[in-house]
């Protein structure tokens, strides 16, 4: 069933009452998520969301309007609404707006899919969380839980430019996580990762995780945690796992390369970027073996897509090139503003909000080294893995994360564990000192990236293998 | 009979058609109309609207428990939510701890409740205009800001919005309400220093987009040329914005049900955990101090009333939910939501008292009006010997949950204060610290007498907050590292 006749009356219809442009996209979403908690299933949902999302540009003034119907008055009302909207916009104005020049383009994209999740049957997904969590209980963990969650989004977008664009996206994942409660503290183990792991791929994606087969160690490790040491504090050469590293290029580089932040339009909430866009080409952002890509096209990661919700083709770019930065996450209206020719890096979350630059898969490609030669190479230092806490300030330079596992790295071995581990620093100046890169990637996705108001959840992936910082100050613990 | 409850009704009309009589099931209906209308570098570059009705159903059957969610609100699509969701049912594991569902209980008076106002005696309630407000009355606010800024760089938001919602479940439990609420949060910016100004409320009139602008502006304006300074403890003066997000991180983490239940909370109900002058009250059906309210059921019906967290220093609650009331032998406190099964029930409209009585150094409280200063901290930070003026705190996360230790930065201006003057302002700052333990017995020096109603930065919930004079906060980091 096509929505495309909608899309085109909205558009239309926002193109009557005065737009210059106007683009819309209809989409019908099933979700699925379940949780379960020692061995008992918590919560079990299935949701169906249908919408349609109208974007008017009248004058310089940019108007959307949704509305959760998909019949054509609807639509045709969505669209004159959001050129309504678009002319009181027009009454605080700023600067012409323009948007680069965009292939309109007639397509049709689906995802790679295997085993579609959403056919899998619930009695199985729910057994597999159940024995998980009662393998983690088992093996010593107070507190067990797992978690998977599906999306299956279809999209339907039109533009006044001629753009006739439908795509079907699969996206799924999961985690267990086990816990153990000490005397005022708790510590957690998670595989694969604290939320879990997902992609655009189909439930093979959960199958090929081993929940059940990797609980019990993750209980083991969460009691074990209850007594090491604490992590020393000062000033040491550490070694990231991918996973950690993947959240550290999300939060110090994904977003430092937004084009809106850099230009200032997320200033209130999400903020800005340290980046100035007269250094794009020569600013120095970390050692030689630092590349970063942006990369919608990565097979199965959860920012891949065929086109953005701008109607632009998946492309590969770099970001950062030899250390170099050298390109951003751009929209077609952020990309005219800074004098750049590309765009392609905008998203929604649904029909009911506005597209805004996003990230894509923005990852860090291999490099030369494995891990074992990393710790071999390290005489003393410390290794983390597995994000527990995150935070870095509005214009993405100060951060500090905190892991669920640490090691002590003596004499090119790893040591005792160590008890929750942090790290602090300024991005360049921790991206300068990467000075080993393994070639072990992992494509990791985040499913809970929130940006904008209303806030929205964006879908991102990291690929990322383990590396070496140098000077990096460990052990902040307040 | 709002078309939030008629279809609330015919929900439980299928079920029992598809399910039978043993089905228990709980419908929440939500007719949601949020409008934003943002701006940055001093123009709106972004104004949206939406307007979604959305059905939740939540069903347990046979022992198992399934729930489902529709924004496709036609007889088909309410005929496949509920086939949908007994399926899902019929193959879920048991489900040994589903509460059961409310039995037919009366909605405590609100004036937001329709028909209750006059009833109530409260003078707050619902605004008509707020919920019918216009994309010209949000940009009039935002031109109003822009204008107020004095040249200044600015950005921000105008919100409105309105929302009525319905509940029932087949055990009779049928209830209904409305609400409007209004935000209006922005900065100003000048020579890479922001200042903020930000305000809720239930009704839009209240938000003067000049006064908040021209406090934004004052703020940035004393923010320039900052001082680096060291790691180490510094008393502290947190205004109102700074401390809507202890109260947020004390609400999502320590005030849960679920984990209070699970041990992950710092909660010990009947210890004094804080100092003798912190009392905290979840406030959903709004107060006269701060008219915001609320609607006056939760998502499993249960009618919302006020909620004592805190009490003179002792911990006296934490928000639950039916399932996580159950588990812990006590009764529901009316926070159920969508989500609290799975991330605990969390209190959403939190007040920390102000003080009783104006603080004595009134004549601080009138001094220059347009300077960096709310006027909740001017006598607080008129006491402080040496210490920190924090306007905000952002990207806080949590390093252990138990005993909430918190990391973050500070936003939006900082200051150093010695003998009660501002003596420079100061750079970003990160900090580690337990907010239990900053709030702890001894460590509050001292509480504002005006709450001011902010709106949380991500979601609907709202905090009252005055300003808070504390006796040590943790900075681990600055700018430089």
């Amino acid at each position: 069933m096509s929505h495309f006749e909608e899309a085109g009356a909205a558009v239309q219809a926002a193109l009557d009452a005065g737009a210059r442009y106007a683009d819309a996209r209809v989409m019908v979403r099933r979700t699925e998520t379940m949780s379960a908690r020692d061995g008992v299933v918590e919560d079990l949902g299935s949701d169906e969301s249908a919408g349609i999302g109208v974007r008017a540009l009248v004058g310089s003034g940019w108007g959307f309007y949704a509305v959760p119907d998909l019949s054509e008055p609807a639509a045709r009302a969505a669209g004159r609404r959001a050129a309504e909207i678009a002319a009181a916009s027009a009454t605080v104005p700023g600067p012409p707006v323009e948007l680069v020049p965009g292939k309109a383009v007639v397509a049709s994209w689906s995802s790679d899919c295997v085993i579609d999740p959403l056919g899998v049957p619930l009695s199985g997904k729910g057994d597999l969380l159940v024995r998980a969590t009662t393998a983690a209980k088992d093996a010593g963990a107070d507190m067990a839980e797992a978690n998977y969650s599906i999306w299956d989004t279809r999209k339907w977008f039109v533009s006044s430019e001629g753009h006739r664009i439908d795509q079907h996206i699969r996206e799924c994942g999961a985690g267990v996580e086990a816990s153990a409660f000490g005397d005022g503290e708790i510590q957690r183990r998670s595989w694969p990762s604290w939320r879990g792991q997902f992609g655009t791929r189909g439930w093979e994606l959960v199958e090929e995780l081993d929940l059940v087969g990797n609980a019990p160690r993750m209980a083991e490790e969460a009691r074990a945690l209850l007594t090491a040491p604490l992590c020393p504090s000062g000033e040491t050469t550490l070694v990231l796992g991918s996973e950690q590293l993947a959240l550290q290029i999300h939060e110090s580089v994904g977003h430092a390369i937004e084009l809106d932040r850099i230009l200032g339009w997320e200033a209130a909430f999400a903020g800005t970027s340290w980046l100035d866009l007269s250094r794009l080409g020569s600013l120095r952002y970390g050692s030689e073996l630092m590349n970063i890509t942006i990369d919608p096209t990565f097979p199965g990661g959860l920012g891949s897509f065929g086109f953005d919700d701008e109607g632009t083709a998946a492309a590969k770019r770099y970001a950062v090139r030899d250390g170099i930065w050298v390109g951003v996450l751009a929209g077609r209206d952020s990309a005219a503003v800074a004098g750049l020719d590309y765009a392609g890096s905008v998203r929604s979350d649904g029909w009911s909000r506005l597209p805004m630059v996003r990230m894509t898969n923005v990852g860090l490609e291999p490099g030369p080294h494995t891990l074992d030669e990393i710790i071999a190479a390290t005489d003393d230092g410390v290794f983390m893995d597995v994000n527990r806490s995150w935070s870095i300030d509005d214009r993405r330079l100060n951060f500090q994360f905190g892991c669920e596992l640490g090691y002590e790295i003596k004499n090119g071995k790893l040591g005792r564990m160590l008890r929750n581990p942090t790290y602090t620093g300024i991005g360049p100046r921790f991206w300068q000192s990467m000075d080993m890169l393994s070639s072990e990637t992992t494509a990791w996705g985040t499913p809970n990236c929130g940006k904008g108001q209303p806030g929205q959840i964006g879908h991102t992936g990291h690929p990322a293998a383990p590396a070496r910082f140098t000077n990096v100050r460990v052990g902040v613990h307040g | 009979m709002s078309a939030e409850l008629g279809i609330a009704t015919r929900v439980i009309e299928l079920v029992r058609e598809v399910a039978g009589r043993a089905a228990e099931a709980e419908v929440v209906v939500r007719h949601d109309a949020q409008a934003l209308t943002r701006f940055a570098n001093s123009m709106i570059h972004q104004n949206v609207a939406d307007a979604t009705t959305g059905v939740r159903l939540r069903l347990h059957l046979d022992g198992r428990t399934a729930s489902g969610s529709t924004t496709v609100t036609d007889a088909d699509g309410l005929r496949a939510l509920v086939a949908r969701t007994v399926a899902a049912a019929a193959v879920s594991p048991p489900d040994p701890a589903w509460p059961g569902v409310i039995r037919p209980a009366a909605l405590r008076v609100s004036a937001a409740h329709p028909g209750s106002g006059e009833r109530s005696g409260l003078a707050f309630g619902f605004d008509e205009a707020t919920a019918r407000a216009t994309p010209a009355e949000r940009a009039e606010r935002v031109r109003d800001f822009v204008q107020a800024a004095g040249g200044l760089e600015t950005a921000g938001y105008c919100r409105t919005v309105y929302v009525s919602a319905a509940f029932a479940n087949t055990a009779g439990q049928a209830v209904e309400g409305r609400t409007a609420e209004a935000a209006m949060d922005g900065i100003a910016r000048v020579g890479g220093a922001d200042g903020v100004a930000r305000l809720a409320s239930c009704r839009l009139a209240d938000l003067d987009g000049a006064v908040l602008g021209a406090r934004a502006a004052a703020k940035a304006r004393a923010a320039r040329q900052p001082v680096e300074l060291p790691p180490g403890e510094y008393e502290v003066v947190l205004e109102p914005d700074a401390v809507a997000d202890l109260l947020e991180n004390l609400a999502t983490f320590g005030f849960n049900g679920k984990a209070y239940v699970q041990r992950q909370s710092f909660a010990e109900l009947g210890v004094e955990q804080f100092d003798p002058s912190v009392t905290i009250v979840d406030e959903p059906l709004g107060s006269r101090g701060e008219p915001a309210p609320g609607l006056p059921f939760d998502d499993e019906g249960t009618p919302r009333r006020s909620l004592v967290l805190v009490r003179d220093g002792v911990t006296t609650a934490v928000a639950h939910d039916r399932t996580s009331a159950a588990q812990d032998g006590t009764e529901s406190t009316g926070h159920a939501s969508a989500v609290s099964r799975s991330w605990g029930p969390q209190a959403t409209h939190v007040r920390l008292e102000a003080a009783e009585r104006p603080a004595p150094l009134a004549e601080v409280a009138e001094a220059d009006g347009a300077g960096p200063i709310a006027e909740s901290a001017r006598p607080l930070v008129a006491r402080m010997r040496r210490g920190l003026l924090v306007t905000d705190l952002w990207y806080t996360r949590v390093l252990d949950p138990k005993s909430l230790v918190v990391t973050g930065l500070t936003r939006n201006g900082v200051w150093l204060v010695e003998d009660g003057e501002i003596v420079s302002a100061v750079g970003g700052l990160r900090f580690t610290q337990s907010y239990p333990q900053a709030l702890g017995p001894g460590r509050v020096l001292g509480i504002g007498a005006e709450s001011v109603l902010l709106p949380q930065s991500w979601g609907r919930a709202r905090y009252a907050a005055p300003a808070l004079h504390l006796a040590g906060w943790n900075v681990t980091g600055n700018a430089s590292g």
